[in-house]
């Protein structure tokens, strides 16, 4: 498939339709969505209907957009007016959002056409979207392999080459492990950076909406697109979006890049090679890598699982089956609202659940809750630390390469193992970007990651796109 | 007066007031009592997934003019939510202040002198509202609830006193001069009977001396009646079981207005644990010395200093006046009647008509200017309106506007004008010349001549009063 900003200034220039790529877009989704089962919706008249909008508009002679005619598939976390959205989970199915987020209303802005709702695991709860209520989405490189999670429909879409770009949320890693997992750039912008209007809530602290592409451009022009004050999110940064497409083949000379110990420590032989292997390619560049130990990294695990899950516990409070989504009927609304969370979450999401509400219980808040928060702010310090010696920090993305379906579901600890070095970044509200940098075993795609200060985003994609350069991507 | 001989009573009170915003605290909601159920809604205030909360600032403008209002501390506040299921709370949470309230400390002088400590008054959400519907006709046992979201997300402030408070009457006198000042900073319209403002009171018992007794609170108190009325049953309820050897078990109780009695709506045990934590979706509430000093400008004087000058206009006020000062100083006519006793118009008869006309038509009170009052309580003190013509004046004023001397004219009282009265004398003058030289002598029984004469002439419509100013006037 084309890169989304191909067929934008294609659709632009008249020598493509947004329908004929819409088409296109389509049909590669029936034919894969079976076997892959990546799409939880298929929105087949709003996807017609936008891009016929857009084709109008090119007739017009009207400026139609940066994405002007690019499919786009959305996480289904994200609401958008009338179209089914359940988070992966059964006690919003059937729901249809009566209003749509602000990044999806950006993206319509821009002349992209939403092709429909992508699996995930549910409430955003797992790093394989395997805990989805509507069964796991396969990995299109390896059909035996999990897409990594939560956003595993939103990577795969783009590494099934059924849309060219996608939206995911990232709340400890969920953007960037499945790029890496599926070989594609994933980007955790700056906590703040994308209105989290309409997206709906796992850790509202930590939760953040980015792009899915196969290039750095692609995931640079969307998150330009989706990036920049909205009034409706007050944690939402006051600057509008930053310049970012334009600075992406800055490179990298004279900056400095920290190698970072506790951001490989325990990965695979094969990854820690390829992270290595990066830092040669950026000194190439001109950069200069200075290695660094940071460790207090190492408690940042155990804070976000006692933060992620406080703020769940609250944030998942709503659906009791008072309003909407799913409902079952008991003696009493006591007894209907157990009935219909027992039947309507999944035991991830009920493990979390409970764990959060411990954490943040009478006589545990203090050891448990407040700790993470102490913790929380030690590790802003020790970022803040590290970038004064260096630009950029330099680590894996995720421990391995993509595993197996079922491999870790019965342990929860390997699963959220698998977030160990993108998680910090959440706790800290700073950038990063996941890279795709050379194969391991049975040629599964690697992910180096990348990660700056906060509005840090046009240097990393700089330095992203050196790395794409060096691994002979175009 | 005591509880019960050798007991004391300690109330503390919990004021939650509605704010009198044009949209509700965290979106664009019309924040309105009586729509249609569920029409001021949106994906905000029904907690949709993924919609977020955003503050209000004429919200916080209000609760600061509350803070200034009871001199308390204004400062960097937080939200936290008060994690709890209940269906008329779309969110299962309420967002609310817990550590960091934007007011703090503080003070409420009462009119007898006494004052009542103020802990803090901070901002929050109100919830939905529920109706209960067949079988018991409360949530647990009820047929159907319906619940109306249309309050869901209003603004309230909670104002919470110190344990202060040593009698019923004195709770009752708090609530109202709270009331008052809530009312005065336009930050409420104190309709009790339309829930802007609930009490719950926190009720407990003691010998004089003794440390603080077990407490009791009563829920949801509505009127100033009930408040009254449930702390005394409630006192005298606790004082018997103390006295009969059992002990007060702490509680939430519930005020039964027809029963006149409390009733357990949770023990201790039953106690929710709220999991309050710092709201993730909203950022810190700093209010700067900027802000906090327009808002501080922008007040009026309090009821206690209003009541204070209307009363220095008074000389030896009577019960009435006092009764007539407190409903002036209550719908906020003091301007009326300082604008008319400035133009010379007696103290007594300007709080007369403001409390009596002026409040009978107070919701028609935007349409009546100060100039307007003054000049229709001028002309009849001038006598050239009797007192009855003057209230038809005001009654038209209030429900029409206008000039007082036009209506005046087309409801044909112009021949009463002091100018055509005027006229009237001086030719009864002319033309009896002789009863006008005794009169002018000293012979007083002659004005009773002239007023019977121009009594003729105006077929009864004038005022003797004012024929009497009239022929002093030219003697």
């Amino acid at each position: 498939m084309r890169s989304a900003l191909d067929i934008a200034r294609d659709v632009r220039s008249g020598a493509t339709t947004a329908e004929s790529e819409m088409a296109t877009s389509l049909a590669a989704i029936r034919a894969k969505n079976d076997e892959l089962n990546v799409f939880l919706f298929i929105d087949e008249e709003g996807a017609i209907d936008a891009a016929r909008r857009v084709d109008e508009r090119v007739t017009r002679g009207e400026d139609v957009g940066a994405l002007a005619g690019v499919p786009i598939a959305l996480k289904d976390n994200l609401c958008q007016t009338g179209v089914p959205t359940t988070a992966g989970s059964k006690i919003l199915n059937g729901w249809r959002p009566p209003y749509s987020a602000t990044v999806v209303e950006r993206v319509l802005g821009a002349g992209a056409v939403p092709m429909g709702k992508t699996n995930m695991d549910e409430f955003a709860m797992g790093s394989s979207t395997e805990t989805s209520a509507f069964g796991p989405t396969r990995n299109p490189l390896n059909v035996e392999r999990v897409p990594g999670g939560s956003s595993g429909g939103s990577a795969s879409a783009v590494a099934a080459d059924m849309t060219p770009i996608s939206l995911g949320s990232d709340t400890g890693g969920s953007i960037r492990q499945p790029a890496a997992l599926c070989g594609l750039v994933g980007v955790k912008p700056t906590y703040g950076l994308v209105s989290r209007y309409g997206l709906i809530a796992f850790a509202s602290s930590l939760d953040q909406i980015g792009p899915f592409a196969k290039n750095v451009a692609d995931a640079a022009a969307l998150l330009e697109v989706i990036a920049g004050h909205d009034p409706m999110d007050s944690t939402s940064l006051p600057e509008p979006s930053p310049s970012l497409l334009a600075h992406v083949n800055d490179g990298i000379a004279g900056a400095r890049v920290g190698l970072v110990r506790e951001l490989f420590d325990g990965a695979d032989d094969e990854v820690v090679a390829e992270v290595e292997r990066a830092a040669s390619a950026l000194r190439d560049a001109g950069a200069t890598i200075v290695e660094l130990s940071v460790p207090e990294l190492h408690l940042g695990l155990s804070a976000y699982y006692l933060i992620a899950p406080a703020e769940a516990s609250s944030n998942l409070a709503r659906y009791d089956g008072v309003r909407y989504g799913l409902r079952v009927d008991a003696e009493d609304v006591a007894a209907m609202n157990e009935a219909t969370r027992t039947a309507g979450f999944g035991a991830e999401v009920k493990r979390r659940i409970m764990l959060g509400t411990y954490a943040l219980s009478a006589g545990y808040y203090d050891a448990y809750y407040g700790q993470a928060l102490k913790v929380r702010t030690q590790l802003i310090d020790a970022f803040r630390r590290a970038y004064r010696v260096a630009d950029v920090l330099l680590g894996a993305t995720a421990p391995s390469v993509a595993f197996a379906l079922g491999e870790k579901t019965a342990d929860p600890m390997a699963m959220y193992l698998s977030d160990v070095f993108t998680i910090p970044t959440n706790l800290a509200g700073d950038a990063a970007i996941s890279v795709p940098f050379g194969t391991g075993h049975d040629g599964l795609p690697i992910g180096v990651q990348l990660l700056g200060p906060g509005r840090s985003e046009a240097g990393l994609f700089a330095a992203a796109r050196v790395l794409e350069l060096a691994d002979g991507r175009s | 007066m005591t509880v019960r001989d050798g007991w004391e009573m300690v109330v503390g009170l919990e004021v939650h007031t509605e704010l009198k915003t044009t949209t509700k605290m965290f979106c664009g909601c019309a924040n309105e009592f009586g729509s249609e159920p569920n029409t001021n809604v949106c994906p905000v205030c029904l907690g949709l997934p993924g919609s977020l909360p955003v503050l209000n600032v004429r919200a916080v403008d209000l609760a600061m003019a509350i803070g200034f209002a009871l001199h308390s501390t204004i400062a960097f506040s937080t939200f936290h939510r008060k994690n709890y299921f209940y269906p008329d709370m779309p969110k299962d949470f309420q967002i609310s202040q817990y550590d960091l309230p934007i007011n703090s400390g503080g003070y409420l002088d009462l009119p007898d002198g006494s004052r009542v400590t103020i802990e803090r008054a901070h901002l929050e959400e109100d919830t939905g509202k529920s109706t209960h519907l067949g079988g018991s006709g409360r949530i647990h046992g009820a047929d159907r609830s319906l619940v109306d979201y249309n309050r869901s997300g209003v603004p309230l402030v909670e104002i919470v006193s110190g344990p202060d408070i040593r009698s019923s009457a004195q709770a009752r006198a708090y609530a109202s001069e709270l009331r008052g000042i809530l009312i005065a900073t336009g930050a409420s319209d104190g309709r009790m009977e339309e829930g802007s403002m609930r009490i719950d009171a926190n009720v407990s018992v003691r010998k004089p001396g003794d440390p603080l007794g077990t407490r009791c609170e009563i829920k949801n108190l509505n009127s100033l009646r009930s408040l009254q009325r449930a702390i005394d049953f409630e006192a005298l309820r606790q004082v018997d079981l103390i006295e009969g050897g059992a002990r007060v078990r702490q509680e939430t109780r519930h005020w039964d207005e027809n029963l006149g009695e409390t009733s357990t709506m949770r023990t201790k045990e039953e106690a929710e644990d709220y999991r309050y934590f710092r709201e993730p979706d909203l950022v810190d509430l700093i209010p700067d010395l900027d802000w906090q000093e327009r808002v501080r400008v922008g007040l009026g004087a309090m009821p206690a200093e209003r009541r204070a000058t209307l009363l220095a206009r008074l000389s030896g006020p009577a019960p009435a006046q006092l009764d007539a000062l407190e409903v002036v100083v209550d719908l906020g006519f003091d301007a009326f009647v300082l604008a008319a006793t400035d133009a010379g118009v007696e103290p007594s008869l300007a709080l007369a008509r403001a409390a009596n006309e002026l409040a009978a038509g107070s919701d028609d009170i935007a349409r009546l200017t100060t100039d307007a009052f003054t000049l229709t309580l001028t002309m009849e003190q001038r006598g050239d309106l009797s007192a009855t013509q003057a209230k038809t004046v005001l009654l038209e004023l209030l429900a029409h506007g206008g000039d007082p001397r036009a209506i005046a004219t087309a409801k044909g009282f112009e021949q009463l004008s002091s100018d055509s009265l005027g006229e009237t004398v001086a030719t009864l003058i002319t033309e009896h010349p002789d009863e006008w030289a005794r009169y002018r002598d000293g012979d007083e029984k002659l004005a009773q001549f002239f007023i019977g004469q121009v009594m003729k002439l105006t077929k009864g419509q004038a005022n003797g009063k004012a024929v009497v100013a009239q022929l002093q006037r030219l003697r």
